[in-house]
């Protein structure tokens, strides 16, 4: 395990913006996504879906698409093993493997539309897409139920009549679509609101919002005569995918071997599974390789969404501002299977003040939705546009400057979390100065403009990672990672690698390995690559140093102690040799004599990540006649800890405010009466395109590295989406001269505000 | 397994006779950007396709009796870039382009906006402002007609089955004339319209409007044609009085459904307010 070997001084390659490895192959369109892999004889795959939003499966009759010519196979839920059961670590979260199946295949009742009812694999698209028809489903529809609060009325349509509320005592004594139940608190919160000499309370909601992932999901699998199978697909982690396909069609781990593709964006959503045990279910019973593509209708039907979230916030505060008590009661959508994030809003929710008292509630709560799946930091985000917007009402009310009354409140080292932590090498205080300090806090709002400011937390996690160094016989360096490279890592990776190794950056190459090439990893998720798997690079360079020491030492026959290892090259020190320095090149070029191919391995379960503060600053206007929002200035803070490629971090803290953005203004998941999806498409799914913001300015905090990081690092993809929704609405609301309390706010609901 | 046979005659005369032979199965392409998008959702399964671009004046831009011709199937890019059409109906060219993104620009075009029959279609609105007019051609040979008259509701047109839509005729400009075109989406681009409004007027020597006509989008079953908000404008200098006399026409012909796109209410509203932003405009380009 790392610990204090900080590398803070005279780094000459962390810190630098070199230009990505992965960009080229990007912008050319040479990189190998998910759905452009290819094998002879495979076969199109397709999924037949449910029509209904809440339905039992009388029967599916496949004999009419089986005799279609070109029809190899078709699998239902039948397929799969129903042994399936146990969990898998899935990024942030665990999963209940039997509902990962129900999901990827339904199981007696379809629970949403676009449920995968049975797929098919066919020697042609058109066949597949002909014989989905041929597929009879006889449905018993059954009465559906969307939104959280009416999925929790006692009168429900109830989706699982096996699912008991957990966390209630006694046992409830009929089933019901609460999954769950979490408490959290600590003080005397009543205590707090009888002393307060403030109140502020408000209730929010937000909708369920997709990803976004520009690239659908996809996957190629081939089943081989001996049952050692492949699978080809873009995920978030290879190793999660193995273990879930091997969970659902009962197979040993190492029977499977997954080739991750490039991936195009994930943002959490790629953490789990959907085609790839249905595609290799499909290979196995007819022997070809079956690729299966989703369309993007498929993904916004049938693709994890994150929770749309019903919340109560009530603030004790005294006179001058020092927030003493809170309580919040959280009802997420968890979609149609247990296992929304509410446990982590309430962890989340209050992380960046010093509040004694707290009383937090959450509820998990199916509805007939897809199953939600992560999105970066999961629950976080809707937990806070909930805190932040009571915060702003308590600065209103207390006229008091939002950064001066959040500095008043902030966590600070030693604080205790709600959950049980000590905050560590926390800097959001130094990350709220910068923003009051920044040109953008100090230039006055533009006439018709208002200006919102929100704070925002994410743990950031370690876990389980491998990664291995492999010096070649020319001197350079090929790093193996064992995490696709969502955001960038690649070049992190090189980049501590070469630091290490004292190579320039352009010796160091990376690249992702399969399932069956590096030792086990997590999954690309809670922000912990450049962390956890940057500290077994670093560890596995640092191997390779030593080694490299101990090959030079043997050259020159001299005690390793006399060696040292700078910019690449190693020198001896002991003034009785007389010998030449020795370069990596050279070293590498002869390592038969000196022991062999000179490569490193080290898995490890990294320890010690530190969490990370946000703090962003928007400005907008509001077209009063229209309710049209623009967005003109915004800035985000963030404490890194220490950026390893700052463009790479920057463009981190960009993304997450865009996706932040677009989630306050107009992103929605928006159902009709009989409970179906009505804006299946990026058309009437509004993300933000590019010409709807402005440039986003970064503030990048670094006076407060992580120790326990061999350079520094700290988590920082998932921060920068979780202050966005306040802080837009917070300027939303002081030009609408009310609280906004409805996400999103698009325009004919700002402008229906506007006019009370 | 069913195909899709792909025709791309190079006659009108061929075409109509494709059209015919076809028996209600084939479908007409100009761009193809509304087509292969619900050919490949499944929206529209046509046996045949009946690409029109190949026949000669489909493409492009002519001059013609002080007017112009813009081919039905004359790309939004090509609109966009042809100086003197700018200059003379700036209104429409602004609603072609609006259609799509930059790409989607490159096969865009008015015929096919016009006949994929969205009541949401940008360039409808532009076009039944200025006045536009449908050369169509069929077995019985070539016939005129205004443009608020082609769509009969979503997905619909009074064309008959076997004629086509050869180009638009747009009237000759008087002096002081200009038009514009706005549409309210909740984004920037690559969005459709929850209301869209062109205005087309003309302005005598002192600054008084003695021709106006005004058109929504996005409001009823198809894009209208709202003669009382043309004629609210007709003998003013579009003050306030006039404005708001226009607005009331406005609000009074938008008959519009609540969707995921907005409600109706909302979108009443938004067609008064841009109706009277765009015939601002329309006026200031006037005078110009």
């Amino acid at each position: 395990m790392s610990d204090g070997n900080q590398g803070g001084v005279n780094l000459k390659v962390v810190g630098q913006r070199p230009i990505r490895p992965d960009g080229v192959d990007k912008v050319t369109g040479r990189a190998q996504f998910g759905a452009d892999f290819h094998l002879p004889g495979m076969l199109t795959g397709r999924i037949k879906r449910s029509p209904h939003a809440h339905a039992r499966v009388v029967s599916i009759d496949t004999r009419a698409a089986e005799k279609l010519p070109g029809v190899k196979a078709i699998v239902t839920s039948a397929d799969f093993d129903a042994g399936a059961a146990g969990e898998v670590e899935a990024g942030e979260s665990h999963a209940a493997m039997k509902e990962v199946a129900a999901n990827c295949l339904a199981h007696g009742k379809v629970l949403y539309q676009g449920h995968a009812v049975a797929a098919v694999a066919a020697t042609q698209p058109e066949i597949a897409a002909e014989a989905l028809d041929l597929i009879e489903v006889t449905y018993e529809v059954l009465p559906h139920v969307i939104d959280v609060e009416a999925a929790m009325a006692a009168d429900a349509p109830v989706l699982h009549d096996d699912m008991y509320t957990k966390g209630v005592t006694p046992k409830p004594g009929k089933a019901s679509n609460v999954a769950a139940k979490h408490v959290m608190g600590r003080g005397d919160v009543a205590a707090a609101f009888k002393a307060a000499g403030v109140i502020v309370e408000g209730s929010y909601e937000t909708a369920a919002v997709h990803q976004g992932y520009i690239e659908p999901h996809a996957c190629v699998a081939s089943w081989g005569a001996d049952g050692q199978s492949t699978i080809w697909c873009s995920s978030q982690g290879q190793f999660l995918v193995r273990a879930m396909v091997a969970k659902i069609l009962n197979m040993p781990l190492s029977d499977i071997k997954v080739i991750p593709a490039e991936i195009g964006g994930g943002f959490g959503g790629k953490t789990t599974v959907y085609l790839e045990p249905v595609a290799l279910a499909l290979s196995r019973k007819c022997g070809r390789p079956v690729k299966i593509v989703m369309s993007r209708e498929e993904v916004f039907l049938a693709s994890g969404p994150t929770s749309g979230a019903v919340m109560d916030v009530r603030l004790a505060a005294t006179k001058d501002g020092k927030i003493t008590g809170a309580e919040m009661t959280l009802k997420y959508q968890a979609g149609a299977f247990q296992g929304s994030p509410v446990n982590l809003g309430l962890m989340t929710a209050f992380a960046c003040y010093d509040v004694e008292s707290l009383a937090l509630t959450g509820y998990d709560v199916v509805s007939n939705r897809p199953k939600v799946a992560a999105y970066r930091a999961p629950g976080a985000p809707m937990a806070a546009f909930a805190v932040e917007s009571a915060i702003d009402d308590l600065a209103l009310k207390l006229g008091m400057d939002p950064i001066d009354l959040r500095l008043l409140n902030a966590v600070r080292d030693g604080a205790k979390t709600v959950y049980g932590a000590t905050v560590r090498c926390c800097a959001l205080v130094e990350t709220l100065e910068a923003i009051k300090a920044s040109p953008h806090y100090q230039t006055p709002v533009g006439k018709g403009q208002a200006r919102g400011v929100a704070a925002g937390f994410w743990f950031n996690v370690g876990g389980e990672s491998s990664a291995a160094v492999h010096v070649d016989e020319d001197g350079g360096v090929t790093v193996v990672s064992s995490n696709p490279d969502i955001g960038g890592s690649r070049a992190s990776m090189a980049m501590m690698a070469a630091e290490r190794l004292g190579l320039p950056i352009e010796r160091v190459r990376c690249t992702v390995a399969d399932t069956t090439s590096i030792g086990y990893s997590g999954s690309t998720g809670g922000s912990r690559v450049t962390f956890a798997t940057g500290m077994a690079v670093v560890e596995a360079a640092q191997k390779i140093v030593a080694d490299l020491k101990r090959r030079a030492a043997q050259t020159w026959e001299c005690d390793i102690a006399m060696v040292e290892w700078k910019d690449g090259v190693a020198t001896c020190i002991d003034p009785a040799k007389d010998v030449k320095p020795l370069s990596m090149k050279a070293i590498a070029g002869k390592s038969a004599k000196t022991g062999g191919p000179i490569a490193a391995e080290v898995s490890l379960n990294a320890q010690g990540a530190a969490a990370g503060f946000g703090v962003h600053v928007c400005d907008l206007e509001i077209d009063p006649e229209t309710g049209r929002t623009t967005v003109v200035r915004y800035t985000a803070a963030q404490d890194v800890g220490r950026a390893i490629h700052p463009a790479y971090v920057e463009g981190q803290l960009q993304g997450g405010a865009a996706q932040g953005i677009g989630w306050a203004l107009n992103e929605e998941y928006v159902y009709g009466k009989s409970g179906l999806l009505e804006n299946a498409s990026f058309l009437d799914y509004r993300m933000p395109v590019a010409s709807d913001l402005p440039m986003i300015d970064t503030i990048l905090i670094e006076t407060k590295p992580n120790p326990r990081h061999p350079f520094g690092a700290k988590g920082v993809g998932e921060v920068p989406i979780v202050p966005p929704l306040a802080a837009v609405s917070n300027a939303v609301s002081r030009i609408v001269g009310r609280r906004m309390t409805s996400l999103p706010m698009s325009p004919a609901k700002v402008l229906a505000e506007m006019a009370k | 397994m069913s195909g899709v046979d792909y025709l791309a005659p190079a006659s009108v005369a061929d075409a109509v006779s494709a059209l015919r032979a076809s028996a209600g199965s084939a479908r007409l392409m100009a761009g193809g950007t509304d087509l292969l998008v619900q050919m490949r959702g499944g929206r529209a399964k046509p046996e045949v396709v009946i690409d029109l671009k190949r026949i000669p004046g489909l493409m492009g831009i002519r001059g013609e009796g002080g007017g112009f011709v813009i081919g039905a199937a004359t790309s939004g890019a090509a609109l966009g870039e042809h100086e003197a059409l700018k200059a003379a109906w700036p209104g429409v060219i602004e609603a072609a382009n609006l259609i799509g993104s930059t790409q989607v620009q490159g096969r865009a075009s008015l015929g096919g906006n016009l006949c994929n029959a969205s009541p949401a279609a940008d360039g409808v609105p532009a076009l039944i402002a200025a006045g536009a007019v449908c050369i169509i051609e069929g077995p019985a040979g070539a016939r005129e007609v205004q443009v608020e008259k082609v769509q009969a509701g979503p997905g619909k047109t009074t064309l008959a089955a076997d004629e086509i839509l050869l180009a638009f005729r747009l009237p000759p400009r008087p002096a002081r004339s200009s038009d514009a075109y706005l549409r309210l989406i909740p984004r920037t681009e690559m969005d459709i319209a929850v209301v869209g409004v062109g205005v087309s007027l003309t302005l005598d020597a002192g600054g008084v409007c003695n021709a106006a006509r005004v058109s929504v989008g996005a409001v009823a079953p198809t894009c209208l044609l709202v003669e009382a908000a043309g004629v609210a404008l007709v003998g003013t200098t579009l003050d306030d009085a006039a404005l708001a006399k226009m607005e009331a026409a406005v609000s009074a012909a938008c008959r519009p459904i609540s969707d995921k796109r907005g409600t109706a209410e909302y979108r009443t509203k938004v067609a008064c307010v841009l109706a009277r932003r765009a015939a601002l405009i329309a006026k200031d380009r006037a005078n110009a």
